[in-house]
């Protein structure tokens, strides 16, 4: 245990160091690493700890990012206080779409469809409602000042989003160790099982998902921040459902690093068949091999290591 | 006030278009049934086979309708082969790991073809593209008319197969219940991988119905996919006569909310009878218990 | 931001150890034998659910880049090469961002990029904190250069201009067949660009006598359009102008055509899939339809020349091709003007461009906020299998039909 401890504040104390002495894109890139293991998370404590799988998880991050933006664009919030606003909004459509979908008795599959179609009614009201002006999409005026959550140094927003994962990771570290994880745990491994044991499985899975909704939302705002533009498509798209998803999945679903782990993996197969394809000449128009790679990857991983990266640093494998 | 006239020429559009979900649906529900997984390579399968299609045509001049007993063989084997060797293989028999697989290969798929096909829409002018039935206020283009009772006539036969034919049966016996197949000497997992080639043979069906009034790129087959999962779901997972019933159901609606909300928030309707099945029905119109 | 630049060349030390770098450290060593290649960072959409239009857009800028070198690079800094960094926005925003940052160690002068009008607001704003110019080939959003971002030009214009171009070309073409159209149906994709375009479009059709009866959105992708079709033949426009993306457009033509849509003129506004192959692939669908888009002059002999060789290597001219082409001969311009590539001199030199953009139909380049307002769309039709300039009047090659016969 102090092992680990030791550990953990060894590569906390890199990270901090970290843009200190990396140029530019790298802490660029070490913020996207953190961000997209903090949003994994958020699906993570849901789909991994809880065993509610979700294909939707986007509706949340699109939530949070439109909240905060409507709230600073079209009321004149700032940023800072938007951001609880958009966590809130991100946890009561959690509540909602659980209470909705958990009333129903749906699990696996079905749930994991229901909150595919809630993430497209989200988009598609979107599209098409003024308030968020439809495809025109919302642009946040660039004024780079801390009080607006913007910053001209990208080593601020950089330990936003380390901290961001940080807290995500205590989160997930609380409930390797509360009874509330040990009661999704129990959902997760059978869930008529843990209804014997007098578990209120139905509260448990609300509560969980609503957790998961605010937390993905404070991951929407925070993107809404960096980029100061979103649109239906990128707030509500299929692409960031799927990256939660497979990060959670690569590094080792229900296990406290896996999403980290699965996107510090997941960007350096990018970052590396982006340079295999720069400098080998004959690959110098064939970007999409990155992606062709990627992909492969992916299915041997899954393949040879059932249990995700994580399943490398346990000493015994868990499955039999 | 809509014209009944144009509700009508509507509603026929939702049919014709319906037929074509079908036989997409049919080869996810199939999959469903029998390996309860879902196929998110679905879409990017449906694309290959398009491309299939088009080089038929494009490169020897066959047409597609002419290219469909081709290209459902093709798919089938291809897909059958890809189960054994990949799906089958890699997955451990855990449905998680099937679906990262899946999706795994979708994308490895998606970006294969746009490294040799490259990324610009490809489209088949068949002479008799222009070609339509006049029935009242709806102009019935011939391909579409010709796909819609394709599309029924496949499924027929496919429902006869799996009806009548022994490997018919055993494939229902698997779906059924997987241990007392094993049990009674079926090869369960050539059963799951002649079930996988079946559902992608109806992709390639439906590749050869679509190309003469759609269009290809290395990202158009996924267009079809959430329609089918919705289709799926309606009419119950790993129901055949759900995924038919389904699949028309889905046609009109579309057509008719894009004719009264506006197509983008028509759109929404489909969604929505599948959040509503779920809630309400999630058996969906014919499945059995889940 | 001064102080920013030295510190962001000072980190480069710490990366020493990889290749693009090595390579441009490694070249000063040499001295007097070449001068520093300056590098241009060209980012668009090669993967993704654009990369048709993207990997044309890194066509025209390459091949440009090309033929600068081979004509003895830029003369003025002793005739210095310039270097393509390819980068891939994957159709993403924060790869697109990613892509910036990334070339900005690697010490490009200028981007080129970005296509998608979301991708390039990003972009464009993350080059900005370094004070690095920003050359948009195509991205139509005029967002872009209206929010005051001072190293952010445009050569081409935004869809304001097409609109306002578009709409008083529509308004001489109807009055000069008699004005037969009264009424319009407009279709646009539901993106920023469809929508953007679309809402200018319905405000300005009355001023030529046009009354907009209806509006109607659609998603990307679009399965079937027969419901539209339905809708339109319902409604019995004169005139129904689209704008979208390829894919769409050519459905939408297609089933207009297969449902038998008759009309005065088909009449879109950058309308994406308006190009050779669909004209050809098509003819009897894209007969007479008519397009208000880039295009090159077809009186400009190297455009001619241009339109051979991206023929001959396999591929189509398309407007990516030759805004990308020619937005890499504006930046080379500038460079020989400044002299430098240092980011302040190149930035004061496009902004004061007079750059002949040759192979476009346009006036001369002049830019205000980063927009040239030179730019102009021209309006084409498809006769015969072939596409006719009809205006604006002084590249025309050809007379507008309209209206036209009936399907």
């Amino acid at each position: 245990m102090s092992r680990q401890a030791l550990l953990c504040a060894l590569g906390l104390a890199a990270a901090v160091i970290y843009p200190l002495v990396a140029p530019n894109y790298l802490i660029n890139i070490g913020m996207m690493v953190f961000f997209v293991a903090f949003i994994g998370q958020s699906w993570n404590i849901a789909g991994g700890f809880a065993g509610q799988t979700s294909f939707g998880h986007v509706v949340f991050f699109g939530t949070g990012a439109y909240t905060s933006t409507i709230l600073q664009v079209t009321y004149g919030w700032n940023p800072w206080l938007a951001w609880p606003a958009a966590m809130l909004a991100g946890g009561i459509v959690g509540w909602v779409i659980a209470f909705l979908s958990f009333r129903a008795g749906l699990r696996g599959s079905y749930f994991a469809l229901i909150t595919l179609a809630f993430a497209e009614v989200f988009r598609i009201l979107a599209n098409s409602v003024p308030f968020t002006r439809g495809g025109l999409g919302m642009l946040i005026k660039a004024d780079q000042r801390p009080i607006n959550f913007q910053f001209k140094e990208p080593i601020w927003i950089y330990y936003i989003a380390l901290a961001l994962c940080v807290i995500s990771l205590l989160i997930a570290w609380q409930l390797t160790r509360n009874r509330f994880g040990a009661r999704l745990v129990a959902i997760r491994e059978n869930e008529d099982a843990a209804r014997a044991l007098g578990i209120d499985v139905f509260a448990e899975k609300v509560k969980v998902l609503t957790l998961s909704g605010a937390m993905c939302a404070a991951g929407g705002t925070f993107y809404a921040q960096k980029y100061l533009y979103i649109d239906p498509s990128i707030a509500f798209g299929v692409d960031k459902s799927v990256e939660m998803l497979l990060v959670s999945m690569v590094g080792g679903a229900g296990t406290i690093f896996g999403p980290l782990i699965g996107s510090v993996a997941l960007t350096a197969i990018n970052e590396i068949t982006r340079w295999l394809a720069s400098v080998v000449p004959a690959l110098k128009n064939v970007q999409p091999l990155s992606l062709v790679v990627y992909g492969i990857m992916l299915v041997l991983i899954v393949a040879r290591l059932p249990d995700g990266l994580m399943g490398l640093f346990r000493r015994k494998p868990r499955h039999a | 006030m809509l014209d009944p006239q144009i509700i009508f020429a509507g509603v026929l559009n939702g049919l014709l278009a319906g037929g074509i979900y079908v036989l997409v649906a049919v080869g996810l529900t199939l999959i469903y049934g029998v390996l309860h997984i879902i196929n998110f390579a679905h879409g990017s399968l449906l694309m290959l086979a398009m491309y299939a299609v088009f080089f038929l045509w494009r490169l020897i001049g066959i047409d597609p309708y002419v290219a469909l007993p081709v290209v459902i063989a093709g798919a089938f084997v291809f897909g059958f082969v890809l189960y054994r060797l990949v799906i089958g293989r890699f997955s451990h028999g855990r449905d998680e790991n099937i679906l990262l697989i899946t999706l795994g290969l979708s994308i490895v798929i998606d970006n294969v073809a746009l490294l040799f096909f490259g990324g610009d829409t490809q489209t088949i002018d068949v002479p008799y593209a222009g070609s339509f039935v006049e029935l009242g206020a709806a102009f019935l283009p011939l391909p579409k008319l010709i796909s819609f009772g394709a599309s029924l006539l496949i499924c027929a036969i496919l429902g006869l197969y799996m009806a009548k034919s022994d490997t018919g049966k055993a494939i229902r016996a698997v779906a059924k219940e997987r241990q007392g197949a094993r049990l009674v000497g079926i090869d369960v997992d050539n059963i799951f991988a002649i079930s996988y080639g079946i559902g992608i043979a109806c992709l390639g069906a439906a590749a050869c119905l679509l190309m003469p009034s759609y269009y290809v790129t290395p990202t158009s087959g996924h267009a079809f996919v959430l329609v089918a999962f919705t289709i799926v779901v309606l009419g119950g997972m790993g129901s055949f006569i759900g995924a038919a019933v389904g699949g028309f159901i889905i046609g009109i609606t579309e057509a008719l909310g894009g004719l009264f909300l506006g197509e983008q928030l028509g759109q929404i309707g489909i969604s929505l009878i599948f959040i509503l099945i779920l809630l309400l029905k999630p058996t969906g119109l014919f499945g059995s218990k889940a | 931001m001064k102080k920013h630049i030295n510190t962001s060349v000072s980190r480069r030390g710490f990366v020493a150890g990889t290749t693009a770098l090595a390579s441009s450290l490694g070249f000063p060593g040499i001295v007097g034998a070449q001068p520093a290649a300056i590098k241009v960072g060209l980012i668009h959409p090669v993967t993704g659910f654009v990369a048709y239009n993207g990997q044309q857009g890194r066509l025209g800028g390459t091949m440009a880049i090309e033929d600068i070198n081979k004509a003895g690079g830029i003369k003025s800094m002793g005739g210095a090469k310039l270097e393509a960094l390819l980068g891939d926005s994957q159709s993403k925003v924060e790869v697109g961002v990613a892509e910036v940052e990334k070339m900005n160690e690697q010490g490009v002068a200028a981007y080129i990029g970005c296509f998608q009008s979301p991708v390039t607001i990003a972009a464009t704003q993350a080059a900005a904190k370094y004070n690095t110019p920003f050359l948009v080939d195509v991205a139509a959003s005029d967002v872009i250069v209206n929010r005051g971002l001072k190293n952010t030009f445009r050569l081409m214009p935004g869809f304001g201009v097409c609109v306002d171009d578009g709409i008083a070309n529509l308004g001489n073409i109807n009055k000069a067949a008699g004005s037969p159209a009264k009424t319009a149906v407009i279709v646009h994709e539901s993106g920023e660009f469809g929508t953007g375009t679309a809402k200018l479009l319905a405000g300005k059709l009355p001023s030529i006598g046009i009354e907009a009866k209806e509006v109607i959105a659609h998603d990307n992708p679009t399965r079937n359009f027969d419901n539209i079709a339905l809708r339109i033949r319902s409604i019995a426009p004169d005139i129904v102008m689209m704008s979208n993306y390829q894919n769409e457009y050519m459905l939408l033509a297609r089933t207009l055509f297969q449902q038998k849509v008759n009309v005065a003129g088909f009449y879109s506004i950058l309308g994406g899939g308006f190009n050779y192959k669909f004209v050809k692939e098509m003819p009897d669908v894209s007969q007479y339809m008519m397009d208000v888009n880039h295009w090159f002059n077809p009186k400009s002999a190297k455009a001619q020349e241009l339109k051979k060789r991206v023929e001959a290597g396999g591929a189509l001219f398309t407007f990516e091709v030759y805004l990308g082409y020619s937005t890499a001969l504006l930046l080379a311009d500038s460079l020989e003007r400044a002299g430098s590539a240092d980011k302040a001199k190149l930035t004061d030199a496009i902004a004061s461009s007079t750059f002949k953009a040759e192979l476009m139909p346009y006036g001369p380049t002049k830019f205000v906020n980063g927009q040239n307002q030179g730019a102009k769309p021209a309006v084409m039709q498809s006769i015969k299998g072939d596409i006719e300039v009809i205006a604006p009047e002084e590249f025309a090659s050809a007379k507008a039909v309209f209206p036209k016969p009936k399907f």
